[in-house]
This record gives structure tokens, sequence and C-alpha cells, in this order.
């Protein structure tokens, strides 16, 4: 039995709603952030796969920015999340409904 | 050479201009005194630049200034003949005397240096549109005056009456102006210009003598000299003038720019001759403006709307004058009417500043000895006005009459109206003389009349000498204005008096009317007790017939429903309810889209995530590919 692509993808699909379903679920900001995390990765593993399965470079590409991107990301979205902690004493999104219409 | 007739215009703009920015610094009187130097100046100017038309024969030129709209051709050129130089002088020349007499006048007034910057503005004005060459300056010109006359009228707009009379005055003329501006307008589109030179000399060619066309454009422009000149029926703005100060009733609601309809008719001579009917219409409106305007003169109390009537009156002599072709003597009574009648208002104005601003003639008498100059001055005036030889008004009044008499028919009915509106005003010129100077003083207490500053005695002397002597310079003998005048009216025939006895039998019936006028009213007034003159018809005299109460159901009413409506109800519901419905629109779907923002993350983050899902399985269906 051998290992193709296929068995890369389900596997990011089962990552992904994974890390989706934690996203929706959990209310801890810094849960719900590695979830986010985790949905890239599973999206990082499908260009991964799909580059070596179609033979380019394109996806190992992808990949990178992805990460580059991430990083960014997390930096800024700590930040937030440490100052909301800081003044509210609470990573309880459903705490922070200011923007209730 | 005249080319420096511009100077004339410029100066007196000048004056308006610096006195409007520095007038505070120049103060009192110097302002005055700068604004009657400028007057003064501009009135040797163009005296200088008339002496070649003494000589006679010699028809003018234009002067061109710069060329203002090129896409039609208009220019900006002044035209010096001797029509526009014997308006430049009456104009400069009685406007400086009543600019020195507003020195001693306006002494004290809070805007003082304001007054004499508009009268200086009002000034050049009236140059502008007696100078301009072809029909678009002299449209600019009667704008600019019809301004002046405004800012004037409501020189004093701290009184609710004077802010409305000069709304009034504007507003009326507007309705002038109207048929005056398409009167323009066809004339552009028959002759392709609006220049005098043009317009005149190809009338002939291009428009049918007593064509529709030239019917229409006479017509139209006499709506504009109604307006202008206080006509039927457009007179009511002129008796509210009298609300300015008295100077500028002297200057502009008597003497100069309410001539203007009259120079305008004159001016425009070649068309009006092309369209007898148009000219019968401005004969009858002229004659029954005359006896209207006279009748209603008897039963004024104000003394300065006595005369605002009779200015009425009188430009409706001119108008009948220049109706019947008689061009020259219309212009000569403009003249002389400007001479006395400018006389009579500032010896009117001289005894309301002795009597401390009162107007009511109840409240006056007796005056004679108190102010001897104002009296002997304003008396030379009266026979003048009354039509009583050798005085001014005679000449220039009986000229108008014989030539009315002399064209015949329907006119000998139009020369009886004008005669008997000579001896209305003989009586209510009387009238006025004898209930302010004569009889019992009927003061108000605490008054004490005196006799004015020399400023103002000078002007009224000044005028009193002309009103004597003006009217000999054209005498049936001599007619030294007539010749005078005859290069400017090239291309019309002039009506002339009938030959032989008949004009000379017309003027002593006339003189006779004149003085039965005065007997009458010595008797009436000055012998024994004085009439009440109270009851219903005396009322409607003094009311003007109630033609105010009727122009303001019939006509302002209305207009003011109108303008309500549309405030109202078209544009407060119509188009505010558009605006603001647009706004409770938006308003409302906010409303009711606003539970839509929970501020949960977990609700944003279901319709992104369902909202992928939802394009996913579009793409699955459809196959691929958009």
């Amino acid at each position: 039995m051998t290992v193709t692509a296929t068995w890369y993808m389900v596997l990011a699909a089962v990552l992904f709603v994974i890390g989706g379903g934690g996203l929706l679920l959990r209310r801890n900001a810094l849960v719900m952030f590695m979830c986010i995390e985790l949905m890239l990765n599973s999206v990082n593993l499908t260009f991964v796969a799909a580059g070596r399965a179609l033979g380019n470079l394109d996806g190992q590409l992808s990949t990178l920015f992805v990460m580059v991107v991430a990083a960014a990301e997390v930096t800024v979205g700590l930040a937030i999340i440490v100052t909301v902690f800081r003044k509210r004493a609470t990573a309880s999104v459903d705490k922070l409904a200011e923007m209730k219409g | 050479m005249i080319d420096y007739i511009w100077i004339a215009v410029a100066l007196p703009l000048l004056g308006a201009l610096g006195l409007l920015l520095f007038g505070k610094r120049i103060g009192e009187p110097g302002s005055g005194y700068v604004a009657t130097l400028l007057a003064a100046t501009s009135f040797v100017i163009g005296s200088v630049a008339a002496v070649d038309f003494f000589a006679g024969g010699y028809a003018g030129e234009q002067v061109h200034l710069f060329t203002w709209i090129p896409g039609l051709g208009v220019e900006a050129e002044f035209l010096w003949d001797p029509l526009s130089a014997l308006m430049t002088m009456v104009v400069t020349g009685v406007g400086s005397l009543i600019h020195l007499y507003s020195i001693g006048y306006m002494h004290g007034d809070e805007r003082y240096s304001q007054f004499f910057s508009y009268m200086n503005l009002f000034l050049a004005s009236m140059l502008i549109l007696v100078l301009g060459a072809n029909f678009a300056v002299l449209f600019v010109g009667w704008e600019l005056v019809g301004l002046s006359s405004y800012l004037l009228i409501s020189f004093w707009f701290e009184k609710p009456s004077a802010a409305a009379a000069g709304k009034k005055a504007f507003i009326v003329n507007r309705i002038g102006d109207f048929g005056f501006l398409i009167a323009l307008m066809l004339i552009f589109a028959t002759f392709g210009s609006l220049g005098f030179e043009q317009v005149f000399e190809n009338a002939a060619d291009l428009l049918a003598e007593g064509g529709t066309t030239v019917t229409a454009i006479t017509l139209l422009l006499l709506v504009g000299a109604a307006g202008k000149s206080a006509q039927l029926p457009l007179y009511v703005w002129l008796p509210d003038a009298m609300e300015g100060p008295t100077p500028v009733s002297a200057l502009i609601h008597a003497a100069t720019m309410v001539t203007a309809g009259v120079y305008m008719v004159a001016r425009t001579a070649v068309l009006f001759e092309l369209a007898p009917f148009s000219a019968g219409v401005v004969a009858t409106v002229g004659a029954l403006t005359a006896i209207y305007a006279a009748t209603i003169a008897i039963g004024q109390r104000d003394i300065k709307r006595v005369l605002a009537y009779s200015t009425i009156s009188q430009l409706g002599y001119m108008f009948l004058g220049v109706g019947v072709a008689a061009y020259t003597a219309g212009i000569f009574h403009l003249m002389t009417h400007a001479f006395f009648k400018a006389l009579l208002f500032l010896g009117a104005g001289s005894v309301i500043h002795a009597m401390a601003n009162e107007q009511n003639m109840d409240k006056m008498g007796g005056l004679r000895r108190l102010m001897p100059k104002t009296f002997a001055t304003m008396a030379i005036a009266w026979v003048a006005i009354s039509g009583i030889p050798p005085f001014a008004g005679f000449w220039s009044k009986d000229e108008i009459l014989a030539i009315t008499f002399g064209k015949g028919g329907y006119f000998i009915a139009l020369w009886f109206v004008g005669l008997i509106t000579a001896g209305l005003t003989a009586y209510y010129m009387s009238r006025l003389m004898f209930r302010t100077f004569w009889g019992e003083p009927r003061w108000d207490e605490g008054v004490k009349p005196h006799e004015s500053p020399a400023t103002m005695t000078v002007p009224l002397i000044a005028l009193a000498v002309l009103s004597a002597v003006g009217g000999l310079i054209n005498t049936p003998w001599r007619l030294a204005l007539e010749h005078f005048l005859e290069p400017s009216f090239e291309l019309v025939p002039l009506t002339h008096p009938p030959e032989g006895a008949t004009p000379w039998i017309l003027a002593v019936i006339s003189v006779a009317v004149g003085l039965l006028g005065i007997a009458y009213a010595y008797r009436r007034l000055l012998v024994g007790e004085a009439p009440a003159e109270e009851g219903r018809l005396w009322d409607a005299l003094e009311n003007g017939y109630y033609v105010d109460d009727l122009y303001g159901k019939s006509l302002v009413l209305p207009g003011k429903k109108a303008s309500e409506q549309l405030a109202f109800t078209a544009d407060a519901k119509g188009i505010d309810g558009a605006v603001n419905g647009v706004g409770v629109a938006v308003k409302k779907a906010a409303e009711w889209s606003k539970p839509l923002q929970t501020g949960l993350v977990r609700n944003y983050g279901v319709a992104i995530m369902g909202g992928a899902v939802g394009i996913l399985i579009i793409i699955l269906v459809r196959g691929g590919g958009f």
C-alpha cells in the first residue's frame, strides 16, 4: 500500500476541520489562535503535497509565503491578546462583545 | 477728439470706491467735499467736451473703450453726441449742486461718507446710461442706476418702511427691466447688433413701418421706460421712494434717474418713428399718467409725496412729448423739470430740516419770514412748474402742448388732458406753498424753524436762477436747444408747433388755466378759514386711490401665497422630503440589520465558514470554474 497524495489531502482536511471546529467552539482567545495556526498548517500541507504530486515548486513556494504571513500575524495577534488580558483580566472572546449592534 | 470723456465717468466711480474704502478716515465733512469736487470736475469735463456742439452741424463721435463681448460683436463704447452731451451736463450739473447741498443736509449722519459714496456711484451709473453707444452699455447703466437708487432709498434701513420702499422700487423696476431685456433680444435677433448706429441706420431697411416686430420692440421698450420713469401702471414705487434722504429724492427720483425712460425713448426715436401705434401708446400713457398723478398730488399731506406725484405727472408730460415726436421738446422739459423739481425737493428738504424732520404740511405754515431764502427760491420753482412765463416750465410745457394740439384728431383730446393737468399742477403746487409758507404756524411744540446753512442755500439759489432763465434757451424766437440737439435726431423728422397764431392762443389758454389754478388755491386756502379736506374722496386721494392696496391684493398676495406653497409644501415636503426620505430609508435598513452584528467572533466565524462551504458546493455542483 503506497502513500499517495490523497492521504495527505485527507489528513489536511481532518486537521482543517479540527482547527475550524476549535475556532468556532472554544472561547479562549489563545486556544482560538492555535486553531487558526492549525488551519493554516493544514493548508500548508495540501500545498506541499500537491507540489510534490505535480512535480513543481509552486507548492513549496506558497508554503513559505503562508509561514511568513502566519509569523507576522502571530506577533500582532499575541500582542493584542496580551494587551486585552492586561486590561480585562480575561481572555474569553465572549466577554469582548463591544461591537454588538 | 473727445477721447477723454471716459474720465468724466471714471472720476465719480473712483470716488464711490474710494469713499467706500477710506470714507471713515476722511470723515465729515471731508468726504462730502471730495464727492462734490469729483462731481463738479465731471461737469467741467462734460461742458468742455460739449463746446464743439455749440457751433452746430457736428454730429459727434464714438469713443471706443475696449471690446466687451467679442463673440457677439458688443463693444464697450461711448457715444458723444448733442443728446448725450446735454444729458451729461444736466446730470453732473444738477448732481454737483445736490452733492453740495447734501454736505449740509446729511450733517451728523452716522454713515455720512457712505452716503456720498453711493451718490457718486449713482452719478457714474447715470453717465454710463446716457453715454452708452449701444443697448448693452445703456442696459448696464440702466441696471446700475437701479442699484444705486435701491441703496439710497433704503439708506436709512433701520426704518422698516425705508427698507420696504427700497425693495419695492427694485422689484417694480425689475418688471420694467424684464420688458426692456426682451426688447434688446428682439433687436439683436433682428439686426444682429446692439449698436445704436447699426440699428438706427438699418431700421428703415430691415423693419416694415408699422410691422409687428418694430411694434413689439417699441412696446417692450416702453414697458422698461415706464418702470424706470414711473409711468402708469408701474409708478407705485416712486411715492414710496421718498423714504430716502431728501437730496436723493431730488437727484435720483426727480431730476435725473426717472428721466432715463424719456431719454431712452428719445434715443430710440427711429424705432418709434416706424411704429406709430407704439408712439401713440407712449403719448397716451404719458397724458393719462400726467392727469392721474396730478389728481393724487392734490390730496397729499406729506410735502415730499406731493412732489413725488408731481414728478410722476411731469414725467407724463415728457412721455406725451416724445410720444408725439416732439423729441427736443420732451428733452427740453426733462431739462427744465430737472432744474425746478430739484429745487422744489431741495427746498422741501430745507423746510423738513428746519422743522426737525416733520414732513406733514398740516404741521407747517407761516414759514415765509423765518426761511426767506428757501421761500424765495421755492417760489420761483412754484411759478416755473405752474407754467407762468417767462419761467422755465412755461416754455417747455407749452411747446409739448402746442405740438400735441398741432397733430390734430385724437391728439387734441390728449392736449386737453394736458391742459387740465396744467391747471391741477398750478393748484396743488399753490396748495403746497400756501400750506407751508403762509397762514398761521401749526408747528409741534418745541420746533424752532431756522434758515438752513450756506451749503444748502447756495444750491437753492443756483437752481432758482436756472429755473427762472433756463427756459429762455428754447423760445419760439430762438430755438437754440433744438438746433443744438438736431444732429442727434438726423434720422427722424422733428414735429414743430403749428404755424401762425395757434401756438400763441394755446399759450394764452394754458397760462390762463395755470393762473386759474393758483387763484382758486388762493381763494380756497388763504381767504378765510381753510377747509379741513376730510371725507372719503380726500382719503382716496391721500391714499393714491388705494392702488397700492389693489396691487397688494391682486398681485403681491397671490405671489406670496404661491411662494408659501412652494416653500412650505413643494420644497419642504417634496424636495426636502425626498432628501430626508433617503436618510430615513438608510436608517430603517440599519435598524433592521443591526442584530446581525452580535459582537461574538464565533458568529462571524460561522458566517465565513458557511460562506466558504457554500461557494465550494456551488463550484462542485457546477463542475468547477466560474
